[in-house]
Formats: structure tokens, C-alpha cells, sequence
């Protein structure tokens, strides 16, 4: 009985506002935009009976992802987002993992205070960070004027409200999230390997590569899916990084939401991002989940 | 894995500083007297008075505090419910459903949880507010409290609650007295994160948000948007300096502590 209710208060706490709201975006992005509250039509009228429910579901079609495929602008959101999210995972494990190996190669007295360095930014407002690199990266900010006061530059350069500077909001606001796997990887690792390794005649670049680095693979797995599912679907960073050139999918719902009041379209874009995430999603619930049994 | 070598050091130099400069900057143009932010013009403490008067603020901040409290408390409690039941339950119909909507909302991105609540709140005729804004947090913020939960309960000797049942104990007595002490970290951890999650939420909140429920993050938002602003240089600063202090004595809190289990564990073995 305690165990029932036990299981029962988080289930179907998630079951209602988690599982159910997404079957709602479900049917409203088949259903077509109104002029009304709520802004959309059909709504199914229980009071008509098998009628009401007949004419609810005659009225539901894929117009709006028929929409979604012949404007251009969708299909440009999409790719971008997925190659924004992709390279960015990209740098930010290329950034990330010397940083995780030096914290794992750190004496053992130094490495809680390092890895509290780490979480700290982490535990600081995203919103705030983000909004920190507006001040850096513009055409009159630190990075321009220390650039031209060391005579790299002659001209301030244009970062701010490109994708470059989106690429550095990612990075940086997502490194985190990307060291701590890969340290808690590599932390484990037992050094006898290593030096068998070197005993056996590898170089300290092929140990590396053939032992670190597999071991880490967990690590890396872990920390990358962490980047690139949120990075894909990103809201804040592009928009006040990126401004109005860069394209991003996160942002066109956003702005088909809030600006154009277009919630069926709204919830079209959504489901497609859904869908190009799911596999993603899996494999990342399947490794956490592997990783947790490995632990246990 | 030891010896740190000229390219360790180096690179978590690099990277520290990667991680810190942003925000130093941010704190030391917050003293900035000028209205200009990336031009110094003398030290002064104009933009806090500025931001300690601005009323909107103020109120922001009050709803945003109150939003993080229930909500992470209720969070937490469902959370650990939620980890015991993925630890210690074994197999149960619908599981696999289960354990997918405690790591999904992990990665989910905000626009897409923020869509699917706000148009399950109309649909069900709730107005927006707080107490959307708190049902929505209370959503996601669970699930990390159950995830950094359950690695401390996976790890966790079941024997030892076993033997108090053994010893006579109800199963609720021996979840207090031996179970619950020894996750209780792992718990404080999980409350503090999904305060902090909420009190940093602004694409989720500004589905969720009517027109008397602004929190900090939406008046920050709107304010930023269309440039740096000075006391928002201000307000970053307090709220930096606020996290830096409680994350510092909570590790220097947990070192602590460690130590002293230490010393005891050696002397009951000697």
C-alpha cells in the first residue's frame, strides 16, 4: 500500500504535467489558428456528445506541417540549429576535456576546491552569464578595445550579434556541464594502466589515445548529449548573442508563440524539434541509466 | 594519474579564466560612476542605490524568492519519492515510461517544456501566475532533485536498513533513522538545485507568467535585451557575490564534515 503510494504521488504528478501536455501540443499542431481564446480551432465540446467528438477530430489535420515545408524559413531554423548545436558540442569538448584531465591529474588535496571552481559558475545565473559576454564581445567592448590597444587590430571587429558569438555563449555557459562527466571519468581511471602501457613501448600520446580516452567514453557520451540536446533548442543564447541574423528553431517558436500568436504553427515546430531530439533523448536516458548500474 | 605537467597547468588556468573573467568584468563595471558600460569613469556605488530604489525590481525579486522556495520544496519531496522508487522498486508496470519523464525533462529544451505546460494550463482553464509558474518548476526541478538523489541511494549499503527492520524497527522508522541521515546530503544538494534552477528560470516562466507574476529573470530579460545596462550590473554582482558565499561554506560545511567521519571511523576502529 505505502509502496503503491509511494510510486503513485511522482507518477502521475509527471504523467499530468509532462507527459499529457506534450499530447496536447500533439493535437494543436494539427489543429488551425482562430481568432478567438484560445486562439485555435477545433475545441472539443464534450456537451455535443458523439457529435461534438466526430467534429473535433474531422477538424484536426497537418496543415500546419504542410506550412512548415513550404516556408523556407523552418527548414533554414532546423539546419542551422543542428549545426550550431553540433560544432558547438564539438568545441566545447575540445575546451572542456584538458580541462577535466588536468583536474584528474591534480593532487588529491586540490581537486575538491578545483571542481568547486567548476560548479560554481554553474550554480550563477545562466541569464546573467550569457548577458556578461554583450559587454565583451561588442563593437566598442573589452575584447575590441584590448585588441586594438595591443595592435592586433586596427578595426573594432563585429562579434557581437553573429553566430561566432553565439558558438562562445554556448561554450562557455555549457562547459560545466561537460568537464564533470569527463572528470568523474577520468578520475577512476587506475594510472597502472598507463604505465603498463608505457612499459609495453607506447608513447605517452598513444597511452593516451588508446587507453585515456577510451576509458573516458563515458564521460564524454554523458557530457555531450548534455550540451547538444539544449543547445539544439537554445533561446537565450541566440537571442541576445545572436540578434536578428542568426537563425535558430528555439527562437522561431518563440517568436511564432509570442509575436505572431501562431500557437498551432508554434506547436508544429515543436513537435518536429521533438522528433529530431527523441533518439537523442533516448540514448542519453539509456547511458545515464548504464551509468548509474555500473555505479551501483 | 599524477604529475601535473606545464600543459595541466596551463590549461586549467585557461580554462578557469574562461570561466571567471566574464563575470569579474561584470562586477568590477558595476562600480562603474558612468552611464557608458565599457568606458570607466571612477568608482562609485550609484547603480545599487538606482537598484535598491527601483520598486519593480524589488517586487520581482519578491515573487521570483517565493516561486524558488515552494517550489523547491515540493520538488524535493517528490524527487526523493521518485528516487526511491527508481533505486528500490525493481521492475513495475510502466517503469521504463517512468525513468524516460525523470531524464527527459533533463535535456528537454525550456521552449518546448514551457509550449507543452502553458497550453495544457489554458486547456484545463487555469490562469496564468504564480501558481503556474510554480507547478511548472515544481515539473522539472524534480527530476534533477531524483536524479542527484538516486546516486546517493544507489551507492548506499541497503543492509544497513534491513538490519534495523531486523531489529524490530517499522519500515518508516527504519527510513528515518537509518536511510534518510545518510541521504540527507544528496537531498539538501537536490533542494539547493532546483532552487537555484528556479530562481534562474526565464524561457519557462515567460509561458507560464501573467501580467502580475514578473519574476527576476523576465526583468532582467527585458531589460538586457536591447543592451548592457548598468544596474543590471548591479543586481548581477549581489546575486554572484550570493552564490559565490553559500557555495563556499557549503564545501568548506562538507569538507568538514568528511573530515570529522574520518576521525570518527579511525577511532572506532582503533
Amino acid at each position: 500500500m505505502r509502496r503503491a503510494g509511494l510510486i503513485l504521488a511522482p507518477y502521475l504528478w509527471l504523467l499530468a504535467l509532462f507527459l499529457v501536455p506534450f499530447l496536447i501540443v500533439l493535437k494543436i499542431s494539427l489543429s488551425d489558428q482562430a481568432l478567438a481564446i484560445p486562439p485555435y480551432t477545433p475545441t472539443l465540446d464534450i456537451t455535443a456528445g458523439w457529435q461534438g467528438i466526430t467534429d473535433w477530430f474531422s477538424g484536426l489535420d497537418l496543415e500546419n506541417y504542410w506550412f512548415l515545408t513550404d516556408d523556407d524559413l523552418y527548414w533554414k531554423a532546423y539546419r542551422s540549429s543542428l549545426k550550431i548545436a553540433s560544432l558547438s558540442t564539438l568545441m566545447t569538448l575540445l575546451v572542456a576535456y584538458p580541462i577535466a584531465y588536468g583536474m584528474a591529474r591534480t593532487a588529491d588535496e586540490w581537486r575538491p576546491t578545483l571542481m568547486m571552481l567548476v560548479i560554481l559558475p554553474f550554480w550563477t545565473s545562466f541569464l546573467i552569464r550569457v548577458y556578461s559576454w554583450k559587454a565583451i564581445l561588442s563593437q566598442e567592448g573589452l575584447l575590441n578595445q584590448f585588441l586594438m590597444w595591443i595592435g592586433v587590430i586596427n578595426e573594432p571587429l563585429v562579434i557581437l550579434n553573429t553566430t561566432t558569438a553565439v558558438y562562445i555563449g554556448i561554450v562557455y555557459t555549457y562547459l560545466p556541464f561537460m568537464v564533470l562527466p569527463i572528470y568523474a571519468a577520468l578520475e577512476k581511471l587506475d594510472g597502472s594502466l598507463l604505465e603498463a602501457a608505457e612499459d609495453l613501448g607506447c608513447s605517452r600520446l598513444q597511452a593516451f589515445w588508446l587507453i585515456t580516452v577510451p576509458l573516458s567514453k563515458q564521460g564524454i557520451i554523458a557530457g555531450s548529449f548534455l550540451v547538444f540536446i539544449p543547445a539544439m533548442g537554445e533561446f537565450v543564447i541566440p537571442d541576445l548573442l545572436g540578434g536578428s541574423k542568426t537563425l535558430m528553431i528555439g527562437k522561431v517558436l518563440w517568436e511564432e508563440f509570442f509575436t505572431n500568436r501562431d500557437w498551432p504553427v508554434a506547436s508544429a515546430v515543436a513537435v518536429v524539434l521533438l522528433l529530431l531530439l527523441i533518439i537523442p533523448i533516448i540514448l542519453f536516458q539509456r547511458n545515464e541509466q548504464k551509468n548509474r548500474e555500473a555505479d551501483g | 594519474m599524477r604529475k601535473l605537467s606545464w600543459f595541466n597547468v596551463t590549461s586549467l588556468f585557461l580554462g578557469l579564466a574562461f570561466l571567471y573573467l566574464p563575470m569579474i568584468i561584470l562586477v568590477i563595471y558595476s562600480f562603474n560612476g558612468g552611464k557608458l558600460v565599457t568606458v570607466w569613469s571612477g568608482f562609485s556605488t550609484k547603480w545599487y542605490v538606482v537598484l535598491f530604489h527601483d520598486q519593480a525590481f524589488l517586487n520581482a525579486a519578491w515573487i521570483t524568492l517565493k516561486v524558488a522556495v515552494i517550489s523547491s520544496t515540493v520538488a524535493t519531496l517528490l524527487g526523493t519519492m521518485a528516487a526511491i522508487v527508481l533505486v528500490r522498486s525493481g521492475r513495475f508496470l510502466g517503469r521504463t515510461l517512468f525513468s524516460g519523464m525523470i531524464y527527459a525533462p533533463l535535456v528537454m529544451p525550456d521552449v518546448i517544456t514551457g509550449l507543452a505546460l502553458l497550453l495544457l494550463f489554458i486547456a484545463i482553464g487555469i490562469d496564468r501566475g504564480i501558481l503556474t509558474i510554480v507547478l511548472a518548476h515544481i515539473t522539472f526541478s524534480m527530476c534533477f532533485v531524483s536524479v542527484v538523489v538516486s546516486s546517493r541511494l544507489a551507492s548506499f549499503d541497503q543492509s544497513l536498513e534491513e538490519a534495523a527492520l531486523d531489529l524490530g524497527c517499522t519500515p518508516f522508522d527504519a527510513f528515518k533513522s537509518v536511510t534518510l541521515p545518510i541521504i540527507a546530503p544528496a537531498v539538501i544538494s537536490g533542494w539547493l538545485l532546483a532552487f537555484t534552477l528556479s530562481l534562474d528560470d526565464l524561457v519557462i516562466s515567460s509561458f507560464m507568467s501573467g501580467p502580475s507574476s514578473t519574476t527576476l529573470p523576465i526583468k532582467i530579460y527585458s531589460a538586457v535585451r536591447l543592451g548592457v545596462n548598468p544596474e543590471i550590473n548591479a543586481l548581477s554582482t549581489i546575486m554572484i557575490a550570493f552564490v559565490s558565499v553559500g557555495v563556499i561554506s557549503v564545501s568548506l560545511l562538507s569538507k568538514r564534515s568528511i573530515a570529522r567521519r574520518q576521525r570518527e571511523e579511525q577511532e572506532a576502529i582503533g
